[in-house]
């Protein structure tokens, strides 16, 4: 357990949460669509392999904000790919995230279940 | 036609200037200090399962994954992340965090609809085009490293 | 006597005479401002029912019956309940028009309902078809924010310019002439609907539907000057000039939009949705709904009506026709503001 670690994380996490702040406030997107860009960006930034050295670099700092969602898509996709050629390049990306996408399906539709909305004050 | 256009534009150029303007640097300020600290309970996270469950590298990042997201889904459960959204902005929406409290929230309140065609057809009326646009974007991506 | 000015507004001949009014509203609405004017404060606003909606539409079921009980009659003695909500299909106007069985027409002008069915409802008198007419309109706002926004645990920033939806429902009743039998302070007869003013759908293209204000202010001015013009009235013919749901910046913009056709309405103006709640309330630009116009003006301002503290107003409902549907279509956000003239005699 290294404090750089926590630093390099504090730091690069807040700020790819800050470029979607920026977005908020000066487009017109939404944080519907900012969640859309966000994982379709970390999927390219993953692909030409930029996204990966911020991952050495930053760890959860990379992996948590939702580029680092897109990042293991990517990354899944391209090694199926060259591991099993096109039905790796299907399979790859939803496999690498498959904890991810199974636990958000199970623990969102438990919480569902068991709590009820409220009024916002 | 001609003159109502033209006064469309003069009244929206007058909103626009008149607007009260959101406080951008202050949110930032907020937006940077809630994400590296949710970012950091992250590392938490993941220094944990390396260092005391002692799993492999894939094994860790799933480990993280599922653990944060049951974070986000529970806090969105006992009603705390939308105050932490009304707070942080984009700092708890950018996290996977987010990406939990994007499900669980429009599905809790579908309830009212039944378990099938409310909650669950709820879960993903916000996440669901993060996955479709996350998924399919990674396909084509795997198919171009086929191809290289 | 002529009934017609102008191509917009109309001028009662038996002018209806506000028979009874009742208010429910949530419990951020009651610790507000107006909160000592309101006739039920709910503690919780889910009111006992299973949904919101339900508990909406109990809302509005339960002011008007308020509203028929002070005028110590039965919902038989009311011909005809007019009015609506916000919510697709018109769900809690519609469902408790059915518990009512009060013969019904629902209307549908988004935030302007009540002085839509006000105005309505004083023709329908003046011409001789009903004796006691309801007006009515409810907005809650968890159901609003689940149809028109986002979840309500979604964790996301306020913009400068959103409004928050009223929780609570307004009634008024109209009659063709004095009930002597009503509850005490009505009994005077002493406020009455004198002439009003049809709004225009106005769209000036805003499509921020966080921006309701900017979006419905051209709409107000647009009815207002119309008004002045059509009856060749001044601001200063009037104690009060009020308008439903613009909230403040809303309102900065009808004063421009104002001033800039000439008329000065700052020292006239009050608008419901900026008055609604307390600055440290944390409701940004102030109240929007239904609910907002509907509740302020049966309770607030009919009460100083009552109590004569104002003897001529101006009363208009603002709305702004959006849809979500729309909205994504790329359409902007088109608005229509009523006008009525309450009299104190």
């Amino acid at each position: 357990m290294d404090i750089m670690n926590y630093v390099w994380a504090f730091v690069i996490g807040g700020a790819i949460c800050v470029v979607g702040q920026l977005l908020l406030s000066f487009t017109r997107l939404t944080s519907a669509r900012i969640l859309v860009v966000f994982v379709t960006a970390g999927v390219i930034l993953g692909a030409v392999g930029v996204y990966e050295p911020l991952v050495r670099l930053a760890g959860a700092g990379a992996t948590i904000p939702l580029t680092g969602f897109g990042y293991t898509l990517a990354k899944g996709a391209i090694e199926g790919a060259l591991e099993n050629g096109i039905l790796g390049a299907v399979t790859g990306g939803v496999a690498a995230s498959a904890a991810g996408i199974t636990a958000a399906i199970v623990f969102g539709y438990l919480n569902a279940v068991i709590f009820k909305p409220r009024t916002k004050k | 036609m001609n003159h109502e256009t033209q006064e469309q534009k003069r009244y929206q150029k007058r909103v626009k200037e008149k607007m009260p303007k959101s406080h951008a640097l202050t949110q930032c300020i907020r937006a940077f200090i809630v994400g590296g600290i949710i970012c950091c309970i992250g590392q938490l996270v993941h220094d944990f399962a390396q260092l005391v469950v002692m799993l492999d590298e894939k094994g860790v990042s799933s480990f993280t994954s599922i653990v944060m997201i049951f974070f986000g889904a529970t806090l969105t459960g006992i009603g705390v992340y939308d105050k932490i959204g009304a707070f942080a902005g984009a700092g708890s929406v950018v996290p996977i965090t987010g990406f939990a409290n994007s499900i669980v929230a429009p599905a809790m309140e579908h309830k009212f609809e039944g378990y099938v065609l409310g909650v669950a057809a709820e879960l993903f009326s916000i996440a669901g085009p993060v996955l479709v646009y996350g998924i399919t974007t990674s396909v084509i991506v795997g198919l171009i490293a086929c191809i290289v | 006597m002529r009934k017609r000015f102008g191509k917009q507004s109309v001028k009662f001949e038996n002018r209806p005479v506000v028979a009874s009014t009742a208010s429910i509203v949530g419990d951020i609405e009651g610790a507000g401002p107006l909160g000592n004017y309101f006739d039920i404060i709910l503690e919780d606003d889910m009111w006992g029912e299973e949904s919101y909606e339900k508990a909406e539409r109990k809302m509005y079921e339960m002011c008007v019956k308020n509203a028929i009980e002070r005028l110590n009659i039965t919902s038989a003695g009311i011909d005809c309940l007019l009015g609506g909500d916000l919510l697709n299909q018109l769900i809690s106007a519609n469902y408790a028009a059915r518990q009512l069985k009060i013969p019904f027409l629902g209307l549908y002008g988004a935030c302007s309902t009540i002085t839509e069915s006000v105005l309505i409802g004083s023709m329908l008198i003046d011409g001789g078809f009903g004796a006691n007419i309801a007006c009515a309109a409810s907005s809650h706002f968890s159901t609003a924010e689940r149809q028109y926004r986002m979840p309500l645990e979604l964790g996301q920033l306020a913009t400068p310019t959103s409004q928050r939806t009223v929780t609570g429902a307004g009634c008024i009743i109209l009659s063709d002439g004095c009930r002597p039998d009503a509850k005490k302070a009505y009994s005077g007869c002493s406020v009455v609907v004198s002439c009003g003013t049809i709004g225009r759908v106005i769209d000036l293209g805003i499509t921020d539907a966080n921006n309701m204000g900017a979006a419905m202010a051209p709409a107000a001015a647009d009815t207002i000057v119309t008004h002045l013009n059509d009856f060749n009235k001044t601001v200063d013919d009037y104690d009060i000039i009020v308008t439903g749901d613009l909230g403040t910046f809303g309102t900065e913009m009808l004063r421009d939009v104002c001033q800039e056709k000439g008329v000065d309405l700052k020292k006239k103006h009050f608008d419901c949705g900026a008055a609604m709640f307390a600055p440290e309330q944390n409701t940004v630009c102030g109240a929007s709904g239904c609910g907002c116009a509907a509740t302020v003006v049966s309770s607030y301002i009919i009460g100083k009506m009552i109590s004569g503290e104002i003897k001529k107003a101006l009363v208009m409902a603002t709305g702004a026709l959006m849809s979500p549907l729309a909205n994504l279509q790329g359409e902007s956000i088109p608005s229509i503001a009523h006008a009525i003239v309450l009299e104190r005699e």
